[in-house]
């Protein structure tokens, strides 16, 4: 059977359903609703218009030669998810399970985020489609992704920071599973990442593999071959999945996904999944995991909110297992000095997570050589990483800085929804 | 055979139900804990259901949330889980569930989970995150070792997951009150009585009703109708706030509604 018709619910021995049994009806309701709708044309007619008039797509590519002097010579192009309503690869997931919650008449649509992504990318289709929204972010992504919650709050979304466990991201999902246990019969849980039990993994695969159907055919266009092997930053996995998928049966193209090696893989504070995780269960699935002996998930740590996550998608433990594709740590500091890099170069920011898959590639590309072809799934731009990385260079203006923050103002523009800090 | 079916069973014989009692291993500390969980037996308490702290416990409300939390970071290992299990079990004639996520059950090993568990004197696991259809292991490793294995049924299970609960299940069915997570609320919702009915249409012997319960008159109401009600974060606040004379108060008020 060819990889790319894998559909759940197991990938290899990962995945399945472990989640309580109050869940289990309105999974089996979102599984039913999803398989419908794949192969209803009025439904993916409704997405194709939605993306080419509201999300932007197809998204670009881009062919970065002085990014790529860095990168051995090697021909460096960019699948440009950046460009994308929303400013990540995040949006075409978000619309395509909107579109499956109001089919099952579900008007609340609740998340949770790590960088604000994808919790901007809910609120925005909240907003589009007329839903209620409620965004679950760790308290510690709050502070460090504050224009994001100024977003979500700005589009009609309720933030609620999370302050249990280590106020991050696991905790995030934590809330939001606890919240779609209790109000399930109205809410939509809409999850953001290829992770979580049957049908999400396999249904956000499906909603973001359009980034690697068109880059197929754009790398082709422009080269005239397929590219030698295709990168992208691995947090829960999304934007890798979908730019991996569409070459999952194309033997000569190899799989790259560049975890977040936070102070290093070797030392405590990483997010590195599987490089130094294990198998186990988590939010709802069985995949790699970071714990400890007890089975006790162990904090991650990112400079990237995004990728400070200590699990991973099911079906990316079964491509590692299996050796399709390859998973290798990027520290905070690489991803950084790519960030810059990449602006420097080319003019493009890159958001702090897709900054992995870039440092990523400067290895790669000098492994490979200047006549290696690499595409890089530059899966969201780095505006929300701007306070991060003015502060990472020392680039902020301080005096600024201290007249801001004499101010009384709350930076997070706080309303009745506000949160407390 | 099934010790916690039996004390059930009893109960219902003698024109009452059972009182199962909640408490998380290791909170405030280990020696506490044991402690809270021996008063639970002394003031009423037919079967405790000892609850070993998780890093993600998905189905627990802040109550629960906040002592298991505590337990960790206070270096909680699961260990100590058999040795409190054993403790109390040397002392009570109680019938002692361990409830667990799975994950920890998976790290530590299946088979080695449910014979440590038989070592310790346990009954059985309740697992809140294991549906009998991912269960394989665990119904291979209590089949051998006779241990309990309590899985939940919810409002919204439709009937077939109902009778694969009823048939999977041994010791009890936890039927779950209402959509939700665990903690204290004014009614038990209407809804636990239609999903104890269609328990014992799907086959129950042994039904009892967890998520909510925080007062003897929401347990008399329970056990009218089914065969037990599980109080969780009721006697934990009360150890919280004041330990194990207030647990063990808790506990015996809670066992006037029986």
């Amino acid at each position: 059977m060819a990889l790319r018709d894998e559909i759940g619910p197991y990938f290899g021995e990962y995945g399945g359903r472990f989640v309580p049994e109050s869940l289990i009806e309105a999974l089996d309701e979102l599984d039913a609703a999803y398989q419908a709708a794949r192969v209803d044309p009025s439904f993916t007619a409704e997405l194709a218009q939605l993306h080419a008039t509201y999300t932007g797509r197809p998204s670009i590519i881009t062919e970065v030669p002085r990014f790529a002097e860095h990168a051995g010579g090697a021909r460096v192009i960019l699948k440009r998810e950046d460009l994308n309503h929303t400013g990540s690869h995040k949006i075409n997931n978000v619309l395509g399970q909107a579109l499956v919650a109001r089919r099952l008449g579900k008007k609340r649509l609740i998340a949770e985020t790590g960088a604000g992504q994808h919790g901007v990318a809910t609120a925005t289709a909240a907003a589009l489609f007329g839903m209620d929204c409620v965004v679950y972010m760790g308290q510690v992504d709050t502070e460090r992704q504050a224009l994001n919650v100024a977003r979500m709050r700005l589009l009609g979304a309720t933030v609620i920071p999370v302050t249990t466990g280590s106020r991050t991201l696991k905790d995030a999902i934590n809330e939001a599973l606890r919240d779609w246990v209790a109000n399930v019969e109205t809410t939509h849980y809409l999850l953001g990442t290829v992770a979580g039990p049957h049908p999400f993994p396999v249904m956000v695969r499906d909603f973001h593999k359009i980034i690697g159907e068109e880059a197929r055919e754009q790398v082709l266009a422009l080269t005239g071959r397929l590219p030698d092997a295709v990168t992208a930053c691995v947090g829960g996995g999304s934007n890798a999945m979908g730019i991996f998928h569409a070459f999952l049966d194309d033997p000569s193209v190899a799989l790259y996904g560049y975890e977040a090696a936070g102070e290093g893989h070797l030392t405590e504070r990483h997010a590195a999944t599987i490089t130094r995780g294990r198998p186990g269960v988590l939010h709802g699935a069985r995949s790699y995991l970071l714990q400890d002996e007890d089975g006790q998930t162990v904090e991650s740590h990112s400079i990237s909110a995004g990728l400070d996550y200590p699990g991973v998608g099911p079906e990316h433990a079964w491509l590692s297992d299996i050796g399709r594709a390859s998973y290798l740590p990027i520290t905070d500091d690489e991803a950084m000095q790519a960030l810059r890099l990449l602006s420097r170069t080319e003019g493009i920011i890159p958001a702090i997570e897709s900054a992995h898959a870039l440092a990523g590639t400067l290895k790669l590309g000098r492994e490979l050589g200047p006549e290696a072809v690499i595409l890089v799934n530059l899966s969201g731009r780095g505006d929300k990483d701007m306070e991060t990385a003015g502060k990472y260079f020392d680039i902020l203006d301080a005096d600024a800085l201290a007249a801001e923050d004499r101010a009384p103002a709350d930076p997070l523009g706080s309303t009745e929804l506000g949160v407390e800090r | 055979m099934s010790r916690v079916a039996d004390v059930i069973a009893a109960r219902k014989a003698a024109g009452s139900g059972a009182l199962v009692g909640y408490l998380p291993v290791g909170f405030p500390d280990l020696a506490t804990s044991v402690e809270a969980a021996v008063a639970l037996v002394e003031n009423g308490v037919d079967v405790i259901e000892l609850g070993i702290p998780y890093s993600d416990p998905v189905m627990d409300g802040p109550v629960i949330q906040a002592a298991t939390q505590e337990a960790l970071a206070r270096g909680f290992k699961l260990r100590q889980a058999f040795e409190a299990l054993a403790a109390i079990t040397s002392r009570v004639d109680a019938p002692v569930l361990m409830m667990t996520y799975w994950n920890p059950v998976l790290q530590f090993g299946v088979d080695r989970f449910a014979d440590e568990l038989v070592a310790a004197g346990g009954a059985g696991l309740i697992t809140p995150d294991l549906i009998p259809d991912e269960a394989g292991l665990w119904l291979a490793a209590s089949d051998r070792t006779g241990l309990d294995r309590v899985f939940l049924a919810a409002p919204s299970s439709t009937a077939a997951r109902l009778e694969s609960a009823v048939e999977k299940s041994r010791g009890f069915v936890y039927a779950v009150s209402t959509m939700g997570i665990t903690g204290a609320r004014a009614d038990v919702d209407a809804a636990a009585r239609g999903l104890v009915a269609r328990l014992r249409t799907a086959g129950a012997v042994s039904t009892c009703v967890g998520i909510g319960i925080s007062t003897p008159e929401q347990v008399r109401e329970v056990i009218g109708y089914a065969d037990g009600a599980i109080v969780g974060s009721q006697l934990v606040k009360a150890l919280a706030d004041g330990g194990v004379p207030a647990v063990a108060a808790a506990a015996a008020r809670l066992a006037t509604g029986k």
